[in-house]
């Protein structure tokens, strides 16, 4: 069974600071990772090809740097990994990076299964999985917490929804994504580590190599655009209420009470 | 379209290489240079205090033409013959925008037996309501709610479609996008309209949540977007409204539908009502343990109020994820928000910054939350919320006068 796993570098953006004075952000030494949820969507292609034999290539749409997170899924295992990466895919949107995606895919040729996180950590749009499986026009099921069944036609999964879940089938080829309750991604082995790093080797593929249409990638074939970005206004700071934690909550009640919210 | 630096303007003060969210400007030889990181997200424009940095404004010509497309359309989500709460407050949203275009607001009804919602749905504000019904169509399925919705919009062209950003309509809009070779912006939180331009001004969290970001879709129609529940107030109904009921056929022959649902389970605990709770108690990594939230139950209770939790707590696995507010979690909007043991990093306060009144308990005075709380306590939540539970037994006693 031949598996696709998509992954995307992101800064960790959960350690972002902001500079107190400026009140910008500071980028400085915030490190990059691989997606969260696209660690479970590897976890979980590598746990179904093992017992089949199945072979796990991993796709990532980025810039030169993303080799690295690339190098960390073939320590965890994945067969082989590919970097589209060309000048011409920058600013592209979800719309434009799930057609180049698409295309990488149809180059590396047949497959059963696509694997992608449910949304990345920077733009958590959740969008790239489902436009990629349109541009394929395969079946997808997003926000998959537990796989089934699987053979060779069919997968069954459930499906989180807010109050629950539903159990989906759909045929094969069909693109999932992944929730993180699905599994605990693993970590690479020491073995692993050395033969990514030093012995295998990322493919790059560029949007010639894919055979992208001019027009169709990066910012030039992207319908959106940002038109700005800004720091998100914060309410000026409130009172803190002193004394004793008695005296604090007696103070905090009187106040409730006296504007009706209690 | 790109950023450009005029090399001549340049001072070299760095304002720009702090400003930029995803490190692209490199200095070189005292000048800024962008390199391939660049997301052409404007924040240098900004910054820059010589306006050496300028947009190229270039659009490249499309095919679309976006005047021929008109009128507001929103995503009516039912479930199972219930229509989601997250559909009223697209209608809310959504009449604003067709006020301030002109033009008549539209909901999108897709599913089995379903015509009787019409009425809601004229009475939350719907002008006309787009109905497609079929036994095919009683459960959510990607393939054939995309099928029925891609045909309305080739058919009636409408310049704006909202959606819910629920499990089911961030699973529909994507495809609806792709299939339409148009934009779409997740979880906005704020949507205008450049009228000059006529375009659709959809602001939304970037960077998990650490900065806003405004998207257009310039060119490509229709404007999609989705909007999180609980983010857009609904307007109060008025059942004298009637409107316009269009029916579309569903021709389930030439729709490839390739998944099945075969069960749906509903998990009783799952459901939180945070969204439209009017007080909520909510419990981050300095509760400590999954007991801690007893006492925060008891808060709740006696407060009429539900709880809720931080992702840190929720990550701890002290509480569901039913019950994570934040970034990722749900957004609430009470009259009261009691966040305790809550440092208040960004991600949660895009969550909760829209409650009326916000108390927070920290034992740590440097804790961010106190920035967008009205009043403060500082103090173990251990300690503090016992005597706010006391306190507010004395006065309810004492209220009874």
């Amino acid at each position: 069974m031949k598996i696709v796993v998509c992954i995307k570098q992101v800064p960790n953006t959960t350690e972002v600071k902001f500079d107190p004075k400026t009140g910008t952000l500071i980028r400085e030494g915030l490190p990059t990772i691989i997606n969260p949820e696209d660690k479970n969507a590897l976890e979980e292609a590598l746990a179904i090809a093992a017992p089949l034999g199945g072979q796990v290539t991993v796709i990532s749409m980025g810039p030169a740097q993303a080799d690295y997170a690339l190098r960390e899924t073939l320590a965890m295992g994945a067969h082989e990994a590919v970097l589209l990466s060309d000048r011409a895919f920058a600013g592209a949107d979800t719309w434009a990076t799930s057609y180049a995606l698409a295309k990488a895919i149809e180059k590396h040729g047949e497959f059963s299964l696509i694997f992608c996180g449910r949304q990345a950590i920077d733009g958590d749009t959740a969008q790239v999985g489902p436009e990629l499986a349109e541009h394929l026009d395969i079946p997808h099921v997003t926000y998959v917490r537990r796989i089934v069944s699987l053979d060779e036609k069919y997968v069954v999964v459930e499906r989180a929804l807010e109050d629950g879940y539903e159990v989906v089938e759909s045929t094969l080829p069909a693109l999932l994504t992944t929730l993180k309750e699905l599994n605990v991604p693993r970590y690479p082995s020491a073995s692993g580590i050395v033969t990514a790093f030093d012995e295998k080797k990322v493919a790059v593929w560029t949007a010639e190599t894919v055979g992208a249409d001019p027009a169709k990638i990066g910012l030039k074939g992207s319908p959106t655009q940002v038109k700005r970005t800004f720091t998100p206004s914060v309410k000026g700071t409130g009172k803190i209420l002193t004394g004793t934690h008695k005296e604090a909550v007696q103070q905090l009640v009187q106040e409730l009470r006296a504007k009706h919210v209690v | 379209m790109t950023v450009i630096i005029d090399k001549d303007k340049c001072v070299g003060c760095n304002l720009c290489v702090s400003a930029c969210p995803f490190a692209a400007i490199d200095m070189v030889n005292g000048v800024a240079v962008i390199n391939d990181q660049c997301t052409l997200c404007g924040a240098c424009i900004e910054m820059c205090s010589v306006t050496a940095i300028y947009r190229d404004d270039e659009v490249e010509g499309d095919e679309c033409s976006p005047q021929s497309y008109k009128g507001v359309w929103v995503f009516a989500e039912q479930r199972q013959g219930k229509m989601l709460s997250i559909a009223y407050e697209l209608l809310g949203e959504g009449k604003k925008l067709a006020s301030s275009l002109g033009v008549p607001l539209s909901a999108v009804l897709i599913g089995a037996n379903v015509t009787e919602m019409a009425k809601d749905l004229y009475a939350y504000g719907a002008d006309t309501v787009y109905l497609v019904e079929d036994k095919e169509l009683e459960l959510y399925r990607t393939e054939s709610y995309t099928a029925a919705f891609v045909g309305l919009a080739k058919k009636y062209m409408p310049e704006i479609i909202l959606m819910g950003a629920t499990n089911i309509g961030r699973d529909l809009a994507p495809r609806v996008a792709g299939r339409l070779v148009t934009g779409l912006t997740a979880d906005c939180t704020e949507l205008g309209i450049d009228l000059e331009e006529r375009i659709l001004l959809q602001t939304r969290p970037a960077f998990g949540g650490n900065l806003m970001a405004t998207i257009l879709c310039p060119v490509h129609r229709p404007q999609m977007a989705t909007v999180r529940p609980g983010v857009m107030k609904k307007t109060s109904p008025d059942y004298g409204r009637t409107g316009n009921l269009v029916r579309e056929a569903y021709h389930s022959r030439d729709v490839k539908v390739r998944t099945r649902v075969r069960e749906i389970v509903k998990e009783m605990g799952k459901v939180v009502n945070l969204e439209d709770a009017k007080v909520v108690v909510c419990g981050g990594r300095g509760i400590g343990s999954a007991a801690g939230f007893a006492l925060l139950e008891k808060l709740a209770q006696k407060l009429g109020g539900v709880v809720g939790a931080s992702r840190g707590a929720v990550d701890a696995g002290w509480l569901s994820s039913g019950h994570q507010v934040g970034q990722t979690g749900k957004t609430v909007h009470p009259k009261l928000y009691i966040a305790c043991g809550i440092s208040g990093a960004i991600q949660h306060v895009a969550g909760m910054q829209g409650s009326k009144m916000i108390v927070a308990i920290n034992k740590n005075p440097a804790a961010p939350i106190f920035k967008v709380a009205d009043y403060g306590i500082v103090g173990d939540v251990h300690q503090v919320l016992p005597l706010l539970i006391a306190a507010l037994e004395e006065n309810t006693t004492r209220g009874a006068d």
